[in-house]
């Protein structure tokens, strides 16, 4: 493999986007038939390089060898046209369409302008015994789960046959269970000969399935390794320049005779949600653990009233919350930061005050007349205790880091008094130093009072921060694990309904 | 998914962004265009047309245009909001026969009130459809035009109703309140502050901007996103029937298809995007709008004393139409 010509070589690439430098003299080599992996933090390039290779963004300047040969691709097409894909975190899939027509866009067999349902059939035929991934033609998109749809992609890049796939944080919506399958996927593209360079945060995940990593900071290239002779650790320090603990910040157990404050009594719904129930206290962080697609967030939702229910109860200090309306919760004093904070829980395109006054504006506002100096003053000392960089309140939440993003929907919350703070995947594309940050917030607003829901992916997180672990599976809370009894083990068991199985083969 | 690529790049190294206050330029042409195209095609008229810098000219320019202006206002807001509202003109249309009618059958001042009250009502309406069925604005709007319209010619029975000779109905569209500015003026300057006002003043307008900007946002910060939404129809509903009455008191009649009724509800939304208000939702402003029928008020005035082909007018705006939009676009893209 090492005396192979490189596939892909960068000599000199740099990209500059409206006055800053994003990537700055990139010269690296990717082999041929190898799973090359790309880390660093947001913000550290690794992105914008994969983006460069797929013909996605134009470099400003250097120069990209394929084969040997230089190219300049200014579109995806072009960069397509030498056998080069591109598969984004978000999937760029037609959801109304079936397998087949999206795996096939814009390749169709075509007789005369008309598709030709016969020729597609047997181009599906033989791709599939080529990639044996067990997708149904026929399915439309919208109904396979987010790795089948990762299927599709993977599937349309071979049908294009594609030497060179780039996979843009491939496994950030999936399960543990799904990572491992599409971990076998990637390795049985490498074992037909095609190259892969897998761009994620999970620095284990990358250790395992990679041949060779390179570390960005800061746009520039900080090393090139070879997995097998690496750690995290090693790769943390190349991150971000530095050692730094991941460690999560010394649970607080909430005092012995805190009162409850969240009571959630037989919550359904129909194929969503069944019968949960459960209680937090003060000072007590609760925390939701579970596959994706188990009902962790739907619990979340139900509670503030974004999602119907069909029965069941939420108490709040003892009062009764009428369910099905967020305007309620907030008023009986519960908060949500959603899982998807771009869709669901800030104006990209406003100012960090407006997205953080937005729940307060009642209280900062007098006889219907908005106060800015006012909202300025509370939204910059706010910004500033929660360590947002820079704190300032005009400027668009757009334009900030992932992880600077994460703390404003925070702040929208924190900004009054609140009783329940429930947060679904509170580090979602946010880098490892800024983790670290949100989870000693975590733990303070504990301190100071709060009921605090956790909901997360992350099974290091929700055991790291959470005092007690509820774990879902299937719309049901499958089982509480306390103290001792918080392992990974225990919550994966439970998750997958391991324990169940073997009950009932016992049986 | 450049945007994404940016948003993550421009987290560390701001210094060189905040040259430019975190912006580039298509950001700046967006933002201020349609300043530097006002200020520069009000002084080239200025410079070269003689009759273009007098009292009298300016004041026709303002007066013919009011009713554009004072509809367009309104129309902001729906914009802001996320909608579209196609029945303006059919309301204007309805509100200055309703006003006609009722001024001969009963009495002109409650006909001007009753005509101004016909927009609101009928926004309701619209907001009804729009939040409480959830059809989307467009067609909501484009389906109860229809429907408006088909009243107005119930109203008139297909005639223009005279109202000319009542001098207190004609006064609101001829006469001078305050003495030296005609009353159309005075409205379309009392609705743009008003709307302005309430735009970047107050709760509602915050809203307004939230529920335009990400509804499902809003809705989980506990914005009452249907209520805000559809009091945007109602607000643009009652600018369109404002203007509507306004035009009726003008020309002294109302009728089923008014001068200006046809185009109002495109031109509304054609002056709001001039303005520099993204068509998309949660960006935007009054006064951009007010400078953007001002813009298009003036092309019109410079090819009348120029005395040019209207046809290469319309190809003008046009171009404008596409040039702000792209500007939008290209800068959202960055």
């Amino acid at each position: 493999m090492t005396t192979a010509p490189p596939l892909v070589e960068l000599r000199d690439v740099s990209k500059r986007y409206a006055g800053v430098q994003a990537l700055a003299g990139i010269d690296m080599s990717i082999l041929a038939g190898s799973i090359h992996g790309l880390v660093g933090e947001n913000g550290a390039g690794k992105s914008t390089l994969g983006k460069i290779i797929g013909g996605a963004v134009v470099p400003s300047g250097g120069t990209i060898l394929i084969d040997g040969e230089r190219v300049s691709y200014r579109a995806p097409r072009e960069a397509l046209a030498d056998g080069i894909a591109v598969i984004q975190q978000e999937l760029a899939l037609v959801p109304e369409m079936t397998v087949a027509d999206n795996v096939f866009l814009g390749t169709e067999s075509a007789r005369g302008g008309a598709v030709s349902r016969p020729a597609m059939r047997r181009r599906w035929t033989e791709l599939e015994q080529r990639a044996q991934f067990g997708l149904d033609p026929d399915t439309i998109v919208a109904d396979l789960s987010v790795a089948q749809q990762q299927k599709v992609e993977i599937l349309r890049a071979i049908a294009r046959d594609a030497r060179l796939i780039v996979m843009d944080e491939p496994t950030s919506s999936l399960a543990r269970e799904e990572t491992e399958q599409l971990h076998a996927l990637v390795r049985g593209l490498r074992d037909d000969g095609i190259t892969i360079v897998y761009v994620s945060h999970f620095l284990e995940e990358v250790l395992a399935l990679c041949d060779t990593v390179t570390v960005f900071r800061n746009g520039e290239l900080v090393e090139t390794l070879d997995a097998a002779g690496t750690t995290v650790d090693r790769l943390v320090v190349g991150m971000l320049g530095h050692e730094m603990s991941t460690t999560f910040p010394a649970k607080q157990p909430p005092p012995a005779g805190a009162e409850t404050v969240l009571s959630v009594r037989g919550i359904s719904r129909a194929k969503v949600l069944e019968d949960i129930s459960f209680e937090v206290r003060r000072g007590e962080i609760v925390g939701l653990a579970g596959l994706v697609g188990s009902g962790r967030s739907e619990v979340a939702r139900a509670i503030f009233g974004a999602d119907p229910v069909d029965s069941g109860t939420v108490e709040v200090d003892g009062a009764p919350l009428k369910l099905g309306s967020p305007r309620r919760a907030i008023a009986a004093g519960i908060a949500l930061a959603p899982e998807d904070r771009k869709r669901q829980g800030l104006l990209l395109e406003l100012p960090q005050r407006d997205n953080v006054a937005l729940p307060n504006l009642a209280t900062l506002s007098r006889l219907g007349f908005t106060d800015r100096r006012r909202e300025d003053a509370d939204t910059r000392a706010l910004l500033a205790e929660l360590g947002v960089t820079p704190p300032d309140p005009a400027r668009p939440v757009r334009t900030l880091s992932g992880g600077n993003q994460q703390k404003v929907l925070f702040a929208k919350w924190l900004l009054r008094e609140r009783k329940v703070l429930i947060l679904d995947e509170p580090t979602r594309g946010v880098d490892v130093g800024a983790k670290r940050a949100i989870y000693e917030l975590i733990v303070s607003l504990a301190e100071r009072g709060l009921a605090v829901v956790v909901i997360s992916s992350e099974l290091e997180e929700v055991l790291g921060l959470a005092h007690r672990v509820l774990v879902m599976r299937r719309g049901r809370i499958a089982t509480e694990l306390t103290t001792d009894a918080m392992s990974p083990d225990a919550v994966m068991h439970a998750a997958f309904g391991i324990d169940a199985i073997e009950s009932e083969i016992a049986k | 998914m450049t945007t994404d690529t940016a948003t993550e790049t421009t987290a560390a190294p701001a210094a060189a962004a905040r040259f430019t206050g975190g912006r580039d330029i298509p950001a700046l042409a967006r933002d201020y265009g349609i300043i530097v195209a006002f200020v520069a095609l009000f002084v080239i008229l200025a410079i070269t047309t003689p009759n273009f810098l007098t009292s009298q000219n300016l004041q026709n320019v303002l007066d013919q245009n009011a009713y554009m202006g004072i509809a367009a206002c309104g129309a902001t807001l729906v914009i802001i909001a996320g909608g579209f509202d196609l029945s303006v003109g059919a309301i204007f249309a309805l509100a200055g026969a309703v006003a006609a009618w009722v001024a001969i059958n009963v009495d002109p001042v409650v006909g001007l009130l009753a005509g101004a009250a016909v927009g609101p009502v009928l926004g309701v309406l619209n907001g009804l459809l729009v939040s409480g069925v959830g059809i989307h604005s467009f067609l909501a709007t484009l389906a109860s035009s229809l429907a408006f319209s088909g009243l107005a010619v119930a109203v008139t029975g297909g005639f223009l109703i005279d109202v000319s000779s009542d001098e207190s109905f004609v006064w609101l569209g001829r006469g001078e309140l305050i003495p030296g500015v005609r009353n159309s003026i005075l409205m379309f300057a009392l609705v743009a502050v008003a709307l302005g006002l309430l735009l970047s003043r107050t709760l509602y307008g915050r809203y307004v901007y939230a529920v335009g900007g990400n509804v499902e946002a809003a809705r989980l910060s506990g914005v009452r996103t249907g209520l805000i939404t559809a009091m945007t129809f109602v607000i643009c509903g009652l600018t369109a029937s404002l203007a509507g009455v306004l035009e009726a008191a003008k020309a002294g009649s109302g009728q089923a298809l008014p001068g200006g009724a046809a185009g109002l509800a495109l031109g509304t939304i054609a002056a709001v995007v001039i303005g520099g208000t993204s068509i998309k939702g949660g960006q935007g402003a009054v006064w951009r709008t007010v400078l953007g029928v001002l813009l298009l008020a003036l092309i019109n005035n410079a090819f009348n004393i120029l005395n040019l082909q209207p046809q290469w007018r319309d190809i003008l705006t046009a171009a404008i139409i596409v040039s702000a939009v792209a500007v939008n676009t290209i800068a959202a893209r960055r």
